[in-house]
Order: structure tokens, then sequence, then C-alpha cells
């Protein structure tokens, strides 16, 4: 990352809690244009919850997120919603619109937001469908396709728009090995023909390396890693390295809980002492 | 009852009262929110969504009509049993199209039509934004710029309090010709005579206080259902409870707001 270039994305000191759980602590990130930043975690260490944050769906507790330039977490409804029209998400579900054919949800943010007449849209939603592999299920419902069906309508829905950051919560999860190289393409081509910044959220460490021109790990609150590809793949920090490697022994517990298992299957429920 | 036991018990009800002017202030903001993106839909783009609007209309109204029909229908017999026995008491059972329609148009019309409305419309919307805040589709619409409220509250709204007047005129009709099914089939009473009676006794107030009593109703149910159902939060459970408590919430509303605008409409009209 050049320090020349003025971020598009900056988080700044984010922290975010949960019922007096500490999730986040401490986020920071600067995300120069066109860039792909791939954010590695074990489940449950707060991806979702810091692109949220940063999409503005989420108060951060503290710290700041800026998008532009523009701090999102302050903005009025009417700005906020002015930077909405230039990013796109997918969710980690789809979040696809039940009452609406895969089609229609595509075609929504075209329909609300330009005056492009029905007869283009529809140009519009065959050709981001067919970049998802989907061209043939546009009057399907999305309770009639599968979860990574599901998923691809997701990202083409998130795309109608040609935004220029795209927020990807595990775009290739739940996907075939050929599906998730084809997304894995998508994204490199997204970059590398219109340069779209992007935001991937992944534990599939082979799309990370692939797609990624800087990778940061978060674990326990905090990016505890931040580097490129190449430094990933010959990881000094031991709980990067159990990560990338898959290892079940290592720094990182599976199990989080803070109680004695024995004394919690007995009924006790004492907190360990050690 | 001891002192201690006694301050716990101001507490509690306390906090049971703080918990329903927050949940009326819950309402009361989304009322507006709804007025501002009403008033702004009517005037600049992004317009008001009419196809949305009528579908919605026919969703949530139209399948209701058979409902209300059979129901003011009985209500309406009943009346006549209950009252024809004791007018003829007086030898007044000439009167019994009066009575009759002045308890149906301002009171029972408005009343039962909102009722069964509230089980079709509040529940079928509460559960509808619920599952679609479960499944994330209000938060995806949010990050495409599109407004929930103008979207998804605003057609709703206008549907269902479209409807709740549509429907009052309905059960009004249905109610007191119910009654004179019964004074022509039991009480050998003319139609013609019923019909006339009840129309000369009319006066626009009756007529119109119903109907506007019909459609605050149909936003008390809407803006209750569209609440509930937007602030579900865990899963299925969420918008089960979030869907009896519109049922329930909204009646208790309705047979509240009934009791106001009877008592404003008495004195100061
Ligand atoms: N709305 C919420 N209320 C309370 N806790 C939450 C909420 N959302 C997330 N959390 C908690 O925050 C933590 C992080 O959740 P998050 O969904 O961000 O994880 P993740 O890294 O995306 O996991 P995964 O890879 O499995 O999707 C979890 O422990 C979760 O319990
Ligand atoms: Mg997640």
């Amino acid at each position: 990352m050049s320090e020349t270039v003025e971020p598009i994305l900056e988080v700044r000191g984010v922290q975010k809690f949960f019922d007096g759980r500490q999730v986040l602590k401490d986020i920071n990130l600067m995300v120069a244009p066109g860039e792909t930043v791939v954010v590695l975690g074990p489940s449950g260490c707060g991806k979702s919850t810091l692109l949220r944050v940063i999409i503005g769906e989420h108060a951060p507790d503290a710290g700041h997120v800026y998008m532009w330039g523009e701090d999102v977490c302050c903005a009025s409804a009417e700005r906020l919603d002015r930077l909405r029209q230039r990013f796109g998400v997918l969710f980690q579900s789809g979040a696809l619109y039940s009452s609406m054919t895969v089609g229609e949800n595509v075609a929504l943010p075209l329909r609300e937001h330009t005056d492009l007449d029905d007869q283009i849209i529809e140009m519009v939603v065959k050709m981001k469908l067919e970049l998802v592999g989907l061209r043939d299920f546009e009057n399907l419902m999305p309770s009639q396709i599968s979860g990574g069906m599901r998923k691809r309508v997701g990202l083409a829905r998130a795309i109608a728009r040609d935004p220029q950051i795209l927020f990807y919560d595990e775009p290739t999860s739940g996907l075939d090995p050929i599906a998730t190289s084809v997304i894995g393409q998508l994204i490199i081509d997204l970059r590398t023909k219109l340069g779209v910044t992007s935001i991937v959220v992944t534990h599939d460490m082979k799309s990370a390396l692939r797609i990624g021109d800087r990778i940061a790990m978060l674990y326990g609150g905090e990016f505890i890693a931040v580097g490129t590809p190449e430094d990933f793949r010959n990881p000094t920090d031991e709980r990067v390295r159990q990560f990338v490697e898959g290892l079940a022994d290592g720094p990182i517990p599976l199990r989080v809980s803070k109680t004695n298992y024995l004394s919690d299957l007995l009924g006790v429920g004492q907190p360990d002492g050690q | 009852m001891s002192a201690t036991s006694f301050v716990r018990l101001l507490e509690r009800v306390g906090a049971q009262g703080e918990g329903l002017l927050a949940y009326l202030g819950g309402l009361g903001y989304l009322a507006l929110d709804v007025l501002k993106h009403t008033f702004a839909g009517l005037v600049t783009r992004p317009r008001i969504k009419a196809d949305e609007t009528f579908f919605q209309m026919v969703r949530l109204g139209v399948r209701a009509v058979p409902i209300i029909f059979l129901v003011q229908l009985l209500v309406g017999m009943t009346l006549s049993f209950t009252l024809a026995p004791v007018l003829s008491d007086y030898g007044q059972l000439d009167k019994l199209a009066t009575v009759i329609s002045k308890a149906v148009f301002p009171q029972l019309g408005p009343l039962l039509a909102s009722v069964v409305l509230t089980g079709f419309a509040g529940a079928a919307i509460a559960a509808e934004l619920g599952t679609m805040v479960v499944g994330e589709e209000i938060a995806a619409l949010r990050t495409s710029a599109i407004q929930p409220i103008r979207f998804l509250v605003v057609p709703r709204v206008i549907a269902c309090i479209l409807m709740t007047v549509a429907l009052t005129v309905l059960a009004n009709v249905v109610g007191t010709a119910g009654g004179g099914l019964v004074a022509y089939l039991v009480l050998d009473i003319d139609p013609w005579q019923y019909y006339h009676t009840a129309i000369n006794s009319l006066i626009i107030k009756d007529v119109a206080t119903g109907l506007i009593k019909g459609g605050i109703f149909g936003f008390i149910i809407v803006i209750v259902s569209c609440y509930e159902g937007l602030s579900v939060t865990g899963g299925a459970g969420g918008v089960g409870r979030a869907t009896t408590n519109s049922v329930v919430r909204s009646i208790f509303l309705i047979i509240t707001a009934n009791c106001a605008f009877t008592a404003l409409f008495y004195f100061v009209w």
C-alpha cells in the first residue's frame, strides 16, 4: 500500500461490544482504491460484525469508518444513502428478497435508483446473472434455488449497479470448487477491468491467497497479521501458521468456553479456576 | 403487606409503565417516519409505489371480505334477537331499525371489521416483516439505499387504512341488513319499512364517526404490526412472538382508541 494515495476506505480504532462482550477491539485498516483486501479469521471472531460496522449497519462503540473521506458512522440518513449507492454488499446468507424472483432481486437496485427503462434493466439483469452463471434461473424464486446459487444471485445483485467498493461476506463458502474458482476469477476481473475495490471475508485460504492484494487476519478482536499473500504463504506468527495450514493443534483453540467441561457436564458449571 | 414489598410492587408497576411508554414512543416514532415518507412520496421522487399499494390492498383486505360479511351478518341478527323483546315491551318495535343502525354504523361496524382485519392483515404483516428481518432482507434493502419504511411500510399503511375504511362500509351495511333479515323472517317487519327507518334515523355524524374510526383503527393495526415485525430479534421464535403481540396489542389499542374517540365525539360533535 502506498502512503501517497488517499484511502478509499479507512477504519480507525473501531470497537464493538455485544451485551458487554467485546467482539472488536481496536480495528485499524486503510484500503487504497482498486485494492483487494482479504479478511481471514476463525469462525465467530467478528468478521461479519466488522463488515456490518463498515457498511453502517451497526454503529461502532468507539472509532470511525471513513469512505471517500466521509464518516459513515455519523453521516445523516441522506448522505449515508448516497454513500450506499456507491458500494455493494454480498451478505453471508445471500439475503435475497424472498418475495421476488431471482431476476427481480437483481433488478431492484436498478429500478429504484435509475431511470433506465425495463428493456435495458432486463438486459443488465441477464448480463449480471450470466457473470455468476445463473442466467437460466431468472424466473425462479429464492426458495427454489440452492444455497450456493442464492449466494451467487446475491453477488449478481451486489454488482448490479457497478459499485466502486464491494464487500463480500464469504462469497465462496458453500460453493463447489468450480464455482469457487469462477467467483474468485470474477472478483479478480472486477478489480483488473473495472478498478473495483474489494473487501473479502473468507475462510478459504486458497481463494484468499489467489485474489488478495493484502490479507489481514482477525483474531481476538484485532488484526494479528496484515501482509501480502507471500507473507501468508510463509507465516512467522504461530497463530497465522495454524490457521493457514489448518492444524487442529496450536495456539488457537476451537473451544472458547470459559467453564470447565467436566463440571459443566455434571451440572456444576463453575468457572474454571485451573 | 410489608413496606418493602409495597415499594417493590410500586417499582414493578413503574417499570411496566415505563415499558408501555417506551413502546408507545416507538409506535409514535414509526408513525411520524411513515407520515414523513408518505408526504415526501407524494411530492417528490421516488414516488409511492402504486402497484405495490394495490397489491397489498388485495392481499390484506379483499381476502377478509367473506369472513367480515359472515361475522357482521351474525352480529346483526343477534342484535335483532336481543333487542326485539325489549322494544316490543315498550311498544317500540318499529324503532328496531333505528336502534340497530345506530349501534352498527358508529360502533360495531368499525370495531368488528378492524378486529377481524387485525387477524388477517396485522398478523400477516408482522410475520412477513419479521421474517425479512431474520433473513437480513431489511438490512440488504437498507444497504442498497432503499429505505424499508418507504419501500415496505408506506404501501402497507395506505393499503391497510383504505381497506379498513372500505371494510367498515361493508360491515355497516351487512350488519344492519342482518338485523333486517331477522326482522323480516321472524318479526314480520316489512324490509322496505326497515330500510327507510334505518336510513332516516342515521345522521351524518353516525356514518362519519364510524368511517373516521375505521381509518384510525386501520392505522393502529398497520403501525403496530409493522413495528412488531421490524423489531423482531432471534429467529423463528421472535417472528411468532411478534405475530401474537401484534394481534393482542392492536386489539387492545383499538378498543382503547374506540373508547377515547367515542367520548370525544360525544362531547365535541
Ligand atoms: N446481533 C448480535 N447480538 C449479539 N451477539 C452477536 C450479534 N452478532 C454477532 N454477535 C457475536 O459476535 C461474535 C462475532 O460474530 P460474527 O458473525 O461477526 O462472526 P464471524 O467472524 O462472521 O463468524 P463466521 O465466520 O462463522 O461467519 C460472535 O461471537 C457472535 O456471538
Ligand atoms: Mg460471518
